[in-house]
């Protein structure tokens, strides 16, 4: 198995926002360390935050081929304990801060703030080629985890790092989670070349994250729609940032003016902007819009990155060759990965996708062969960067309350709810029941009461006529 | 509307809350829907309600019920 990851001696791999530095040559002692109280290829939980000790587990995981689930420090108490429950894990990565989560298991090896926790369940066996768990995002129930192969690792990383012509002198900050895919892929493509990532789970709203920043001198951050959102409210344009080269946005798409405004900045300012696509299910990263075409080409997701191809399909699955036609976007490439894990026994499955991804958008390609979203197949939204499945969102709405119907839309970061014959209390009550199952900001939901839900002769929801209610 | 009812009802409003919970625990640290999109949301409100534009060193100190009124006052807001 091709591992991404290279001693690269006394240079330095990471650095904390408390100061804590961690050389490529103390990463892999440490991850030595942690693997000697596995030392077999197993399942793991990891309890994901940017910081040192999260990174050494992630890495000697990759390193030693045991294979973790990456999943949110703050995941809901009860799912996590249902995810373990599912898959049987047999050791937590986790840190200090999440030790509700943690607690009735022995604790084996600790390691700066973090600790590892032996579970003596039974295992379920693993497929050879599993490398990593990871959740589809911000989902309300149960997910359904993406099963990523090393092989698929490997080959986004290397196609990352070639297009965005990633090297060593780096020094990329998070902004986003290290479970998050994008997030993921960011740590992934810095440390395979050898460059320093700036590890700091403060937001851009902080001024210590801006503090940190500065002494550290980054060269670049990604973000998702609404991180460009708050650094136009920010005044983003108006600070001064010398050290900053690159800023990459994916995670949903970004109003058009908003994109042509970052690359107006970056072209005057000799910083590059780039605007990508990508999916969990793609591992990360499947479309880019070179700097370049930045600005000529705003509102577009680019085109595919190397490796990969695209095609778009019409109702009959019959391959659109003309420009400007509408169809469902299909990817294909080595970082489709093998399939989703709905249960212990799904992490003995091999590759069900055979290197092709049906994407569920709707796309067109412009006579210059680029790539513009126009719409979605499944009913899913993307809050914050986070998908948000609608059908199951109206399905524990109506597990928990008792409302006559109810049925759920909305456009990216905004969920509508409509209710039928609610009481008062309820429209408040659902909003703040949403909020928490799903862990996004009460702002992004609105509850409306309803006199009746919109439905054609056989009765499916005219979710079309609800929209325009909105 | 007093300037301080303006003020209330711009926190109300956007944290979901009664206006007896605004106090000196009010902050960022404490109120978990106080997050980087409450912030943000917050500060919209807040201009939009006042009509003034915030810099950004302001938006970022901005992490507390009683903290803002002491940043309004730099934009002649007296709460």
């Amino acid at each position: 198995m091709e591992k991404i990851f290279k001693n690269y001696g006394t240079r330095i791999a990471a650095i904390q926002d408390n100061q804590d530095v961690l050389t490529y040559d103390e990463l892999f002692q440490y991850a030595a360390q942690l693997n000697r109280s596995i030392g077999k290829r197993c399942l793991v939980f990891q309890l994901c935050s940017n910081t040192v000790a999260s990174l050494i587990g992630y890495v000697s995981f990759h390193l030693n081929e045991i294979v973790p689930l990456l999943l949110a420090e703050k995941i809901d108490k009860e799912l996590f304990q249902s995810l373990i429950e599912i898959y049987h894990p047999q050791y937590i990565w986790a840190s200090c801060r999440a030790e509700n989560k943690t607690a009735g298991f022995e604790k084996v090896f600790e390691l700066k703030d973090y600790a590892l926790y032996k579970t003596n369940l039974k295992p379920y066996p693993l497929n050879d080629e599993l490398a990593l768990l990871l959740t589809t995002s911000g989902s309300t129930g149960s997910p359904k985890l993406v099963r990523q192969s090393y092989k698929n690792i490997h080959s986004n990383t290397e196609s990352i790092v070639s297009y965005l012509e990633i090297t060593k002198d780096e020094l990329p900050i998070t902004t986003l989670p290290m479970n998050y895919t994008y997030g993921l892929s960011i740590i992934n493509s810095h440390l395979y070349v050898g460059a320093t990532v700036l590890l700091t789970d403060k937001t851009l709203m902080d001024k210590d994250f801006w503090k940190f920043f500065k002494e550290n001198s980054a060269t670049s951050f990604g973000g998702v729609p609404y991180t460009y959102e708050m650094l136009n409210r920010l005044r983003f344009f108006q600070m001064d940032l010398p050290s900053l080269r690159m800023m990459t946005q994916a995670g949903g798409k970004l109003l058009p003016e908003l994109h042509k405004k970052y690359a107006e900045y970056a072209k005057e300012h000799n910083k590059k902007f780039i605007v990508m696509y990508g999916q969990t299910e793609a591992t990360a990263r499947m479309a880019y819009l070179p700097a370049d075409k930045s600005l000529e080409k705003y509102g577009s997701m680019g085109i595919a990155i190397p490796g990969g191809n695209f095609k778009l399909l019409d109702t009959d699955n019959q391959e659109i060759n003309e420009s400007e036609i509408a169809g469902e976007l299909v990817y294909q490439g080595d970082n489709v990965t093998l399939g989703y894990a709905e249960c212990g026994n799904d992490l003995i499955k091999g590759d069900e996708r055979k290197g092709i991804l049906h994407t569920g958008d709707i796309a067109k390609r412009d006579i210059d062969g680029y790539y513009y979203i126009v719409g979605r197949l499944k009913r899913f939204l993307k809050i914050f960067g986070n998908r948000v499945n609608l059908d199951e969102a109206e399905r524990i709405i109506k597990g928990q309350f008792a409302v006559k119907e109810c049925a759920c839309t909305g456009r990216d970061d905004k969920m509508s709810i409509f209710v039928v014959e609610p009481n008062q209390a309820q429209l408040s009550e659902i909003r703040n029941f949403i909020s928490a199952k799903t862990k996004l900001n009460i702002s992004a939901f609105e509850v409306k009461e309803i006199e009746q839900i919109p439905k054609n002769d056989s009765g499916k929801i005219l979710y079309k006529d609800l929209e325009d209610m909105i | 509307m007093t300037t301080l009812e303006m003020y209330n009802g711009v926190f109300t409003e956007c944290f979901q809350v009664e206006a007896e919970a605004l106090n000196e625990e009010f902050t960022s640290e404490n109120v978990s829907e106080w997050d980087s999109i409450g912030h943000m949301n917050l500060i919209a409100m807040l201009e939009e309600t006042f009509n003034i534009y915030l810099e950004s060193e302001d938006i970022m100190e901005l992490n507390s019920y009683e903290n803002g009124k002491t940043i309004l006052k730099k934009y002649d807001i007296s709460i």
